[in-house]
Parts: C-alpha cells; structure tokens; sequence
C-alpha cells in the first residue's frame, strides 16, 4: 500500500477522473469553504433546530437510535477507511476476524442507524407541525442522508452479509486514504461494486450539502460543558475601541463590539 | 466580597387585578414572532391554579431548580453534566407544546371578505401549528379569575398535604388572586447552569439573565433547568429565547415594558447590591425554610460605608450606588422585609419579589363575621384561617407560614395604623410596635405601597457612558432578531435553516368567492 503507485496512471478514463478525484475534491472544498463562510456570517442560523417541542413521541426512540447509531458507524468509517488492513494484520487481527466484527458491529449500528432515521425521516413527513416547519435545507438533507445510509447499508448487506465477501480495504478505503494524502487513486475504485461506488458518490454529496444544512451542529458538540464552572458571567459588551469622544458618528461605524 | 449590582423587581400583589396588560404589552414587544406564538415573557396566573405551562412547579415532574445530593451539594435537579449531555438527543423533561397550549389565529379575512348572505360570518379559530381549523381547548390563563376551578385547579401542584383538602372542601367561599411571572434573573440561575453551550449568561453589570442567540445551539435543556419555566424554545428558530428584563430600556434608564404598562401599578424596580462570592453558599443551605434569609444575607446594604468603597473598586459608578440608596426594591426586600421570593426552595435566588396578597385574608375575615378594620381580628384571622396562609407558604416561603404571617400582620397593622391617621385620628401605635414598625417608618412604606409616585416606583439608573461604544453597538442589532425573510437587500444576515413565511394555512379561503 505504500508503493506509491504512479498516482494517476494513464490507464485511469477521463470518467474515473472526473468521479473519484474531480468530484471528490470539490465537495471537499464545498464542504470547507461552506463551514468558514457559514460560520463567519449565520451564527444565529448555527444550531440543531430542534423540534421535540412540537413532536416528542417518535423523537423520543427515533433521535436517541439515529445518533448513537450515527456515531457507531462513522467510528467504523473511520477505522474502516482510514486504518489500513497492514496495520490491524501487524496488529495481530486476523483479515477474518476483522471483518466479522466489522460486519457484526457494523449491521447493529447500521440497523440502528436506519431505524432511527427512519422514525425521525416519518415524523418529519407525518407529523403536520414539523413538515410545515421543515425548510429547504431539510428538504435536501433528509433525501440525501437516506440514500446514503441506504446504499451503504445496502452494499454492506449484499456483498458482506449475504454475499461472498468484498474487501473494501483493498479498493475503497485505498482511494478514500489517496484523496486525503493528495496521492488520488481513481483506479482503486474503479473496479469496486456498483453499490459502494454510488455509496461514496452520495456521501460525497452529503459532504458538500453538510455545511448549509443543521449538520453544522455536529461542530459544537457541547464536551467542553463537562469542564466549565456552572455560573456565567459576562459584561454587557467590551467597546472595541475607545470611541472618539463626543463625536457624530457615522451610522454605519458602530456595528463592530464583539 | 465581590459587590455586584443587580436591577430587580417587587410585585405587589393586593393590586394586581389580572388585567393582563403586562402580559401583553410585552407580548406585542417581544413574542408577536413566528416561533414564539406560544411563549409568554409575562403571564398572569390565576392561584390557585395549575399555571403556565400546566403544572411547571411540578419539581418532581419537570425536574426544575437545584436541590442538595446526599452529601449536602448544589446539584440541577435535572441531574449532572454527563446525564445531561446523553439526554441531548432526546430530553426527557422538556414540556411539549400541550403542556402550554397550541397557538392559534383566527379567520379574520372571513369577517371582511365573506358574501353577502343571512348568515353573520365567523372568524374561526385556526392553529398557528398546522393552519387548520382547530378547537382552543387550553390557553396560557386558561382559569382566569378561577373559571374551571373546581375541574382544574386541583391540579396545582402547591395544594399538596392535608390543608388542602380543606381548600378543594371549601370552594364555595373560596379565594384566588393573580400572579404575574416573568423570568425571575436568578442570582443562581438553573438554566445558564444547564446550558451545554455556555450560551446562557448572566451579566455582571446588572444582573439580567440572557441567551446568546449566536451562541445558542438549540440543546434546549435551559428549559428544563429553570424550574419557573420561564426560557421557551423558539420552535422556528431552535433556539432558546426568554424575557430580556427589556434591557434596551433599563440600559437607557427606563422601567421594563410590564412595569411601564402595569396599570395597578404594582411593580417597582430598582438596585439590589450583593455579594457575587456568597451565592453559591446561601443556595446551598440545608433547611429550605432558611433560604429566604440566606438570600437575604447575600444583599449588601448600600448605605454601609465599607460596602460602597468594595463597590466602588468592583466598578460599580456612583449614581448606580445612589440609585441603590435609593432603591424601592432594597426597601421592600431588605428594610421592611415585606417582598417574598417566589417558591425560596427552588434554589435558584430569584430576584422578582412579591409583596403576598392581604385580600384573601380580609375576605375571610367578614365571612367569618369580623371587622376588616380591627386589627386584632385580622391578626386573628391570619393565623387561624388556614386556608390562604399555607397557601401563600407553599408559594413563597417553601412552607414556612410564621413568615408569611408575619408579612401579612405587618400589612393589616400598616393599613389600620394608616386608616386612623387618615381619618384625622392619632394612630394605634402599639400596633405598629407589634410588628416592628415605627410611626415615622409606617409612612414611608404606607407611601412606597400606596401613592409612590412614577420616579419612587422605578429607580433605573441608566447605563453608564462610558460604555457607550458599546450600547450604540446595540443600536443597529435586535437581540432577538426575527425569522423570515432578510429585511433590506443589503442586509448582512444570512439566514439559513429558518423556514420564510411558514404556516400560511394553504387551505386558508384565498378570498370570499365560492
């Protein structure tokens, strides 16, 4: 894997190029340029959106079982994609038995994952309130989210459940570590099953939709809550700049104090 | 000692008459917004009665306030911060809408625009939630002046052991009075200590309790930790929002909004000075009963000398030390002890005061044939009618009726003491003796309660120009700026994830025509 294989070999179709390095880079670049500018300019737009004020029954068991499971599979995404298999083998984890745990792991959290999407997916549909109150935003998210649980829900049971076996390690995960090493290798994706590749284009839409969308509170998961003194105190706004005394000022100057 | 000054409120309760003008002057200020149809800054309550949202003093339920662990600590009721933080994807103590009561509009167009016909149209009520035409079966005072008592008000939460049979027994001659609410900007605030995103603060200079909208992430677990219930959801926004104390208008030196409008003119606002440094001890004391006086123990008094040079090196300018002087609140709270927190045991220090309700008891007295002006027929009534006194305790002494006794003898005292003087006669003074009051003293608070002017009534000093760079920074920004579409074109807010123009009802009649 550390061959370093000519990166982008001739052999690659002007296709490959486009889908798995083009593509891919620029939903990177959607997604870090998006976060910056939202972040810069929608504080106030920033947050979970929370609706259990409206509809707390299916939210109860369905937002619970969607981010415990979200968070279950993105861990294995992550061990699953960025560890290469030469570093588990040397690790002493058999290929055989890494991919029953990851298929054990992987259904459960997947199954979670899906069920709970599901549930918050149904509320948003059925329960009037919250369908009136979900904007475009959300109308984007929820569509692709699926699909891309979905599909890779989907290829994981036809090929690694029921199926022979496809080790992803070999194929996908080596294009997906080549994206982020700047070393891309179209190739090693190329060949890997229909499901999987539609998998990783969908995530990568996911990827450049998430900065305009409530994903963005994913950024500010609360852990330092567990740190900080319980009482806040702030004062009222700290002047930028001591003003000039007495003078008129233009309307527009005075906006900047923090 | 860290001096702190903090702008709060009395409300005075034998004249509030549930006008409910409060309530909506601050709502055509501050919530006529999508998102916070439903929300109330001020309400006005009917007691007894479950209240807005029903049954929010329900601690046991809703999990509000601070309590003691077994080993005597300040804990959230709601629990520590790693429960908290795995109750985040799905809060298990967060009221839903039908716990306040689903918002609605009315058919108005339907009055204007129906056809000529025999029938008169109607405007029907139509939920702000789903644009459909919908029953009100539940409002934010739905038993105002006790309408529905015997069916609901049952079901307050402070008519707990055995006197209250004799109140539900009673009924026939039974008593209420209002109660307006506002956030009560405590000085242990449950809901800043509960916000994950550390966006809930207090502010030093004053004291009032806020949300960073720009901060706030929607965990929405404020609501859960303030046992008044008194922070909402802003449903189209996802964040936090509650009432602001108007601070705009405090900042420029006006009353808040409620208290402008309040047409009883009940309320009085000034400086309270405390000790930031003995808060977390005098919430932390053991017996409930004694949490009034701890609170008490935490306000400073301004006319000490060592106390305004401490306050003077904190930062705190000197007309607000002159305004504190001057504060009626300081007087109502401190030096008569006539104002009472609301519900002591919640742990939190509340800063809006109120001065209990006579009238009940003056009622019970002619009912049980006595004279409303002997005093000592009132002062019997007091502590024998068991009725309102527990009542009253349960509500803003954690239960401790010789306080709430004491407070309403030394109101009959003040009142027959003041009737005889006004009456051209000398004044009974051994009654005011047994309430610990002097001559000279019964007409200060006979003034501050019965006649104090505008300027008595609120005493705002303004916030100080010093800081003026940072006020006009205000000037060009809503604190809580409102949904929809951006104002101007140029206008530099971005807003996502807000739904533009939500709810207008698609199956709303677009005209008369048939």
């Amino acid at each position: 894997m550390n061959a370093a294989p000519t990166a982008l070999s001739a052999t690659t179709s002007g296709a490959d190029l486009l889908l798995w390095v083009a593509f891919p880079y620029i939903c990177l670049a959607v997604f870090v340029v998006g976060h910056v500018w939202r972040y810069r300019q929608d504080q106030f737009g920033w947050t979970s959106r929370t609706s259990q004020l409206l509809e707390h029954r299916w939210l109860h068991w369905g937002s619970p079982l969607f981010h415990l499971g979200a968070f279950m599979v993105i861990a294995g995404h992550v061990v699953g994609l960025a560890i290469p298999d030469s570093w588990t083998e040397a690790a002493g984890i058999s290929e055989h038995a890494y991919h029953t745990t990851a298929v054990w792991a992987g259904s459960v959290a997947g199954v979670a994952m899906v069920t709970g999407l599901g549930m918050l997916c149904a509320r948003r549909l059925l329960t009037r309130r919250i369908r009136l109150g979900t904007d475009r935003s959300d109308k984007l998210l929820f569509p692709l989210l699926s699909v891309t649980v979905l599909l890779g829900i989907s290829a994981t049971a036809t090929h690694n459940v029921f199926g022979g076996g496809y080790d992803y390690r070999e194929t996908v995960s080596v294009w997906f570590r080549g994206v982020f090493t700047l070393q891309p290798h179209p190739a090693a994706i190329a060949d890997a099953p229909l499901l999987f590749q539609l998998h990783a284009l969908s995530a990568c839409l996911l990827f450049a939709a998430w900065p305009f969308t409530r994903l963005v509170h994913v950024w500010s998961a609360p852990i330092g809550y567990l740190a900080r003194p319980y009482l806040v105190y702030r004062r009222r706004a700290t002047p930028a700049a001591p003003a000039p005394a007495r003078q008129r000022r233009p309307a527009s100057s005075s906006r900047r104090a923090a | 000692m860290r001096v702190m000054a903090h702008i709060a409120m009395v409300m005075n309760l034998d004249k509030c008459i549930g006008c409910h003008t409060c309530s909506v002057t601050c709502k055509q200020t501050w919530t006529n917004r999508t998102g916070v149809e439903y929300a109330w800054f001020n309400n006005v309550e009917t007691k007894p009665g479950v209240g807005y949202p029903r049954r929010y003093e329900d601690q046991d339920h809703w999990k509000g306030g601070w309590m003691l662990d077994k080993r005597g600590r300040l804990v959230l009721r709601s629990g520590g911060r790693i429960k908290r933080l795995l109750s985040i994807f799905s809060n298990p103590d967060l009221p839903a809408i039908e716990d306040y009561y689903e918002p609605v509009t009315y058919d108005y167009d339907n009055l204007v625009n129906a056809p000529a016909q025999n029938d008169i149209p109607v405007a029907r009520p139509r939920s702000v939630l789903t644009g459909k035409p919908t029953a009100i079966t539940w409002g934010a005072n739905w038993e105002d002046g006790l309408g529905g008592a015997p069916e609901n008000a049952g079901g307050d939460p402070n008519l707990t052991g055995e006197w209250a049979q004799k109140v539900k027994f009673e009924f026939e001659q039974t008593f209420l009075f209002h109660l307006p609410r506002l956030c009560e900007h405590c000085l242990n605030p449950a809901c800043v200590s509960a916000c994950p995103s550390g966006a809930m603060y207090k502010r030093v200079e004053d004291g009032i309790v806020l949300v960073d909208q720009d901060r706030c992430r929607g965990w929405r677990m404020c609501v859960t930790a303030c046992p008044y219930k008194k922070v909402y959801v802003n449903h189209a926004t996802g964040k936090a929002e509650k009432c602001t104390f108007c601070f705009p208008r405090i900042e420029a030196g006006q009353p808040t909004v409620c208290s402008e409008t309040c047409v009883g003119r009940l309320r009085y606002l000034g400086l309270l000075l405390y000790d930031a440094d003995r808060v977390g001890k005098a919430a932390a004391t053991p017996d409930e009963q004694d949490l009034l006086d701890a609170q008490r123990g935490v306000f400073l008094d301004p006319r000490d000398p060592e106390v305004r040079a401490a306050a003077r090196e904190s930062g705190i300018p000197e007309d607000w030390l002159d305004a504190a002087r001057r504060s009626p609140v300081h007087d109502l709270v401190m030096r008569y002890k006539v104002a009472l927190p609301l519900h002591p045991e919640y742990r939190t220090l509340p800063m809006v005061w109120y001065v209990p309700p006579l009238s009940p008891v003056l009622d019970a007295v002619d009912v049980a044939g006595g004279n409303q002006d002997d005093p000592d027929h009132v002062f019997a009534a007091v502590t024998r009618l068991r009725i309102p006194l527990e009542y009253l305790a349960e509500l803003f002494t954690a239960g401790d009726t010789d306080v709430v006794a004491g407070v309403l003898m030394k109101l009959t005292a003040l009142r027959s003491y003041m009737r005889e003087r006004t009456l051209g006669e000398a004044g009974d003074e051994a009654v005011l003796k047994a309430v610990g009051l002097t001559a000279r003293e019964a007409e200060d608070l006979h003034r501050l309660l019965a006649v104090a002017k505008y300027a008595d009534r609120y005493v705002v000093p303004a916030a100080h120009t010093e800081d003026a760079a940072a006020l006009t920074a205000m000037e060009n920004r809503c604190p809580v700026e409102t949904s929809g579409e951006p104002t101007d074109a140029g206008g530099r807010r971005v807003m996502l994830g807000i739904p533009t123009l939500r709810r207008r009802a698609p199956e709303a009649p677009a005209g008369g025509r048939p």
